[in-house]
C-alpha cells in the first residue's frame, strides 16, 4: 500500500515512456561495438598481462586489429580464427601478437560458423568461472550471513592497496557491510586498465585486477573472522566500463557503480561510446550477480535538490529500462538518490523523506543506493555529524538498500580511520533506535510529504514524455539532466566506436544475457 | 567579557577567561587499554597541554585506539600583532558589480573557468560560474555584463589557456578540490609556468579557488587572488572588475 497515495497509473505511464526511450537507444547500441567492448571480449577469453612497455595485452591486440580495419568483425572472430590456425590459447596468441610474431589478419580466414563454434567452447569455460564465483558468493552468504539492510557502505581511498586493506578490515570489524575502493582521480578517462598491484594514487586507488584480488582476499578473511560476508565495490564506469565488469566478475566483486549517464554528464565521455559499453557491462554484472549502483545522486550535487528532484526519478526510470534490456534484474538495481537539500530549508527533512519513500514505493525490489549530504557539508564537523544523522533517519524510515555513510569530515579530507568509526556508530545507533518507525507511521493525507512526492512524480512523468518525444540524446544535448549539455559526437572516446559487420560475433552476449 | 581580554596574550576559552580549555580527538596506532590512554595523555603534555584528561577512548578494530580528550593549553598568541594577507577589495553584490561594469568598463567582461588537471570535481567551479550559483549566491553566468565560460572538470591547463586566448578573456578562474599529496600545488604551479611562457601573465587576471585555497597561498604561487570556503561569485566578480580598472585593462 502506498503511504504517499501515489497514482500507480502514472508510474506505469512513466515506465512505458522510459521503455520507449531505452529501446530507441538500444537500436544504436545493437549496431555498434567499441574498443572497450572488444578488450572485454578478449579479457573474458582469458587474455591478461602487459607487454614489455607496460601496455595491457588487451589494448595491444585490439588496437592492432582496429588499426588494420578488422574491429567490425569483433575480436572473438580473430582470436577464434587464430586458435584454429595456430593451435595456441588466447593468451599465447596475445603474447605472440605483442612480440610481433603473429599478425591475426594475415592468417587464413576460416568460415565464421566454424570459428564461432571454437570460440564459443572457450567462452563457455570462462563463463563457468564467473558462474562459480557467483555460487561461491551464495555459499558465503549462506554460511556467514550478511548485515541487515540498509547495508553500511564505506569508502577507502588511500591510493595504496595495502593501506586500503588495513582500513577496510578495520571498517568491517566496526560494522561495514560494503567496502568501496574509490578509484584514483582521472582513471575514468584512461582508455586502458592498469596492471598489477598499485601503491600510488590521487584521491583513490587504481582499479586493477590484482588490486581487486588483494582486497577480495582481505575481505573474505575478515568476513570469516567476524562471521559476516563483506561485499566489495568498485567503479565500473568511464572508458573501460565493461572491462572493469569482466575483471570484477573474475574476482567476485559484489557491487559496481555502473552508469553511462553519469559518465556522459560528469566525465564528458561520449554518449554513444559509453551507452554501448554500458550495455555489455550490465550484461556481465547481471550474470555475475553484481548489484549495480547508478549515479543519479550526482545530478543534485550540481543542480538544485528541491527543484530538480524529478530528474533523479526520471533517470531512475530510464536506468531501470537500460538494466532490464541487459538482463539485469531489479534485485540487482541499486538505483541512486541522495540527501542533498540545503539544510537551511524549512521542512527540508520532509521533502527528503518524501523523495526516499517515493523511490522505495516505485522500485520496491531494488536495493536503492542512498547517498549522504556532501554539497552542504562545510567543515563544521559537529553540524555535519547531525546532518548525517538526519540522513540515516530517512534511510531507516524508508527501508533503503545501501547506505553510503556520510563522513563528518566530508569536504575536508579523505576519511580518517576514526571518521569511519564515528559514521558507523551513528548509523548503527539510528538504525537500531528507529528500526520500526517506518512501519509504525503513516503520512497525513494530502500533507506536505504526500504532496511533495506526488508533485515530483508528476514532473517526472512530464519530463519522460518530453524525452520520449525528442529522444534521450537530444534531451541531454539540451541540458535536461544536471544542467549539463552533451551531444552525440562530443566527449571523449568516440574514436573507439565502430559499426558492426554483418558477421560480427560476441559469444558472451548470448551466454550471459539474462542471468544464469 | 571582552574588556578583560589581553590581546597580546590570547589563549583558548572554555567557560572562564584564560582557562585554556581545548578539546581533542585523534587516533593512536596502539591497542585499546590503560596504556593507550596513558600514551594519549603523554602526547598531549608534549603538545603543551596541562592536566590532560582522556574522557573517552574506543577500540577501532585494528589494534588502534580513538580518543576524545580535554586539557588546558599553556601557550598564548599575540593577536594584536597579526596581519593576514586578504583580497583587498570592497565586495559588491551582483547588482553592484553590474553597475560597476556599466559605469567603469562599458563592455562585457570575459571570465573563463575550469577545474584543471586530473581533478574531477566540478562543485567549486560550478558554485562560482553556473547560473544557479551556490547557497543563494548567483553564479557569474547570471551577471549582466559578464560572459562566463565554465569548461567543467579535468581540463588540461593548456586547454584552459587556449580558450582564454581564443575569447580574449579578462580573467581565468582555476578550481582545485583534490589536494591529496599536494597535487593542487603542482597543477597550480604548472598553470603559472604555462601562462608566463605564453607571455600572458600581465594581460590576464589569474585567480584560483577551492576548499583548501587561501589568498596567501595563491599569492605565493603567483596568482592575483585566491578564494577559499565561504566565498562566492560576487567575491570573484568584485575582484576581477576592480583589477580591470586598476590595471587599466579597459
Amino acid at each position: 500500500m502506498s503511504k504517499l497515495n501515489l497514482d500507480f497509473n502514472l508510474v506505469a505511464e512513466a515506465r512505458k515512456s522510459a521503455k520507449v526511450i531505452a529501446d530507441d537507444i538500444q537500436l544504436m547500441i545493437d549496431q555498434h561495438t567499441t574498443v572497450a567492448v572488444e578488450r572485454t571480449v578478449v579479457r573474458l577469453l582469458g587474455i591478461d598481462g602487459v607487454d614489455d612497455i607496460e601496455r595491457p595485452l588487451p589494448n595491444v591486440i585490439v588496437d592492432e586489429i582496429k588499426d588494420k580495419g578488422g574491429l567490425s568483425m569483433g575480436l572473438a572472430y580473430w582470436i577464434g580464427n587464430a586458435m584454429i590456425e595456430t593451435g595456441k590459447t588466447p593468451q599465447e596468441i596475445a603474447e605472440a601478437v605483442a612480440a610481433g610474431e603473429l599478425d591475426l589478419m594475415q592468417l587464413n580466414q576460416n568460415d565464421a560458423l566454424k570459428v564461432q563454434a571454437v570460440v564459443t567452447e572457450k567462452a563457455k569455460e570462462m563463463v563457468a568461472i564467473i558462474a562459480n564465483n557467483r555460487k561461491d558468493r551464495d555459499a558465503y552468504l549462506e554460511r556467514l550471513g550478511e548485515g541487515p539492510k540498509p547495508y553500511l557502505y564505506l569508502i577507502v581511498a588511500t591510493g595504496n592497496i595495502y593501506e586500503d586493506v588495513l582500513q577496510a578490515q578495520a571498517a568491517a570489524r566496526q560494522g561495514a557491510d560494503v567496502i568501496a575502493v574509490i578509484r584514483t582521480t582521472g582513471q575514468s578517462l584512461l582508455d586502458f586498465v592498469p596492471y598489477g598491484p598499485t601503491t600510488e594514487g590521487f584521491g583513490g586507488t587504481y582499479a586493477t585486477q590484482e588490486n581487486f584480488k588483494i582486497m577480495r582476499k582481505a575481505l573474505d578473511e575478515v568476513g570469516e573472522e567476524i562471521g559476516r560476508y563483506i561485499r566489495l565495490c568498485n567503479y565500473c564506469s568511464g572508458l573501460c566500463m565493461p572491462e572493469i565488469a569482466a575483471m570484477g566478475a573474475f574476482e567476485r566483486l559484489d557491487v559496481m557503480l555502473n552508469d553511462a549517464l553519469y559518465g556522459i554528464l560528469f566525465r564528458d565521455i561520449n554518449m554513444q561510446r559509453t551507452l554501448i559499453d554500458q550495455y555489455f557491462s550490465r550484461i556481465i554484472n547481471g550474470f555475475a550477480g553484481v548489484i549495480i549502483n547508478t549515479g543519479e545522486d550526482n545530478y543534485l550535487t550540481t543542480a538544485d535538490a528541491v527543484e530538480e528532484a524529478h530528474t533523479v526519478l526520471t533517470s531512475q526510470f530510464i536506468n531501470e529500462q537500460f538494466a532490464l534490456n541487459a538482463g539485469l534484474p531489479e534485485e540487482q538495481m541499486g538505483l541512486g538518490h541522495c540527501f542533498e537539500m540545503n539544510p537551511n530549508i524549512e521542512n527540508g527533512f520532509l521533502m527528503e523523506l518524501a523523495q526516499a519513500q517515493m523511490a522505495r514505493e516505485i522500485f520496491p525490489d531494488a536495493p536503492l543506493k542512498y547517498m549522504p549530504p556532501t554539497k552542504y557539508m562545510t567543515g563544521n564537523i559537529f553540524k555535519g555529524h547531525v546532518q548525517n544523522t538526519l540522513f540515516n533517519a530517512v534511510s531507516i524510515m524508508t527501508n533503503q538498500g545501501i547506505q553510503l555513510l556520510g563522513m563528518l569530515t566530508e569536504a575536508i579530507h579523505t576519511p580518517f580511520l576514526q571518521d569511519r568509526a564515528l559514521s558507523i556508530e551513528n548509523a548503527k545507533y539510528v538504525f537500531s533506535n528507529m528500526k520500526d518507525l517506518g512501519s509504525e507511521i503513516e503520512f497525513k493525507k494530502d500533507g506536505i510529504i504526500q504532496k511533495r512526492a506526488q508533485e515530483v512524480l508528476n514532473d517526472s512523468v512530464k519530463m519522460l514524455k518530453e524525452i520520449e518525444e525528442e529522444g534521450l540524446t537530444n534531451s541531454i544535448a539540451k541540458g535536461k539532466f544536471a544542467e549539463v549539455k552533451r551531444t552525440m559526437t562530443s566527449g571523449k572516446g568516440l574514436e573507439g566506436v565502430v559499426k558492426k559487420d554483418d558477421k560480427y560475433f560476441n559469444p558472451f552476449i548470448e551466454l550471459m544475457l539474462g542471468g544464469q | 567579557m571582552s574588556s578583560q581580554v589581553d590581546l597580546t596574550k590570547v589563549k583558548p576559552y572554555g567557560d572562564t577567561l584564560n582557562d585554556g580549555r581545548m578539546q581533542f580527538s585523534f587516533t593512536l596506532p596502539v591497542p585499546f587499554g590503560d596504556e593507550a590512554d596513558e600514551a594519549a595523555k603523554q602526547l598531549l603534555i608534549k603538545m603543551g597541554i596541562e592536566e590532560p584528561s582522556i574522557v573517552y577512548s574506543e577500540d577501532l578494530g585494528v589494534g588502534y585506539t580513538f580518543f576524545t580528550a580535554y586539557g588546558k593549553c599553556q601557550h598564548t598568541v599575540d593577536y594584536s600583532s597579526i596581519e593576514v594577507p586578504k583580497v583587498d577589495v570592497e565586495i559588491m553584490d551582483k547588482y553592484g558589480v553590474e553597475d560597476f561594469i556599466k559605469e567603469h568598463i562599458k563592455r562585457d567582461v570575459v571570465i573563463v573557468g575550469a577545474c584543471t588537471g586530473t581533478d574531477a570535481h566540478t562543485v567549486g567551479i560550478d558554485a562560482i560560474m553556473n547560473m544557479k550559483g551556490f547557497d543563494g549566491h548567483y553564479g557569474l553566468e547570471r551577471y549582466h555584463g559578464i560572459e562566463a565560460i565554465n569548461m567543467g572538470s579535468q581540463v588540461p591547463n593548456e586547454e584552459l589557456i587556449a580558450k582564454a586566448i581564443e575569447l580574449n578573456a579578462d580573467a581565468i578562474v582555476v578550481s582545485q578540490v583534490v589536494t591529496q599529496k599536494d597535487v593542487h600545488i603542482l597543477n597550480l604551479t604548472n598553470m603559472i609556468e604555462l601562462i608566463e611562457a605564453e607571455g600572458l601573465r600581465d594581460k590576464i587576471i589569474l585567480i584560483c579557488g577551492g576548499p583548501r585555497i587561501n589568498h596567501e597561498l595563491a599569492k605565493e604561487l603567483g596568482y592575483d587572488a585566491g578564494f577559499g570556503p565561504k566565498t562566492y561569485a560576487e567575491h570573484v566578480a568584485s575582484f576581477v572588475v576592480n583589477q580591470i580598472v586598476d590595471r587599466n585593462m579597459i
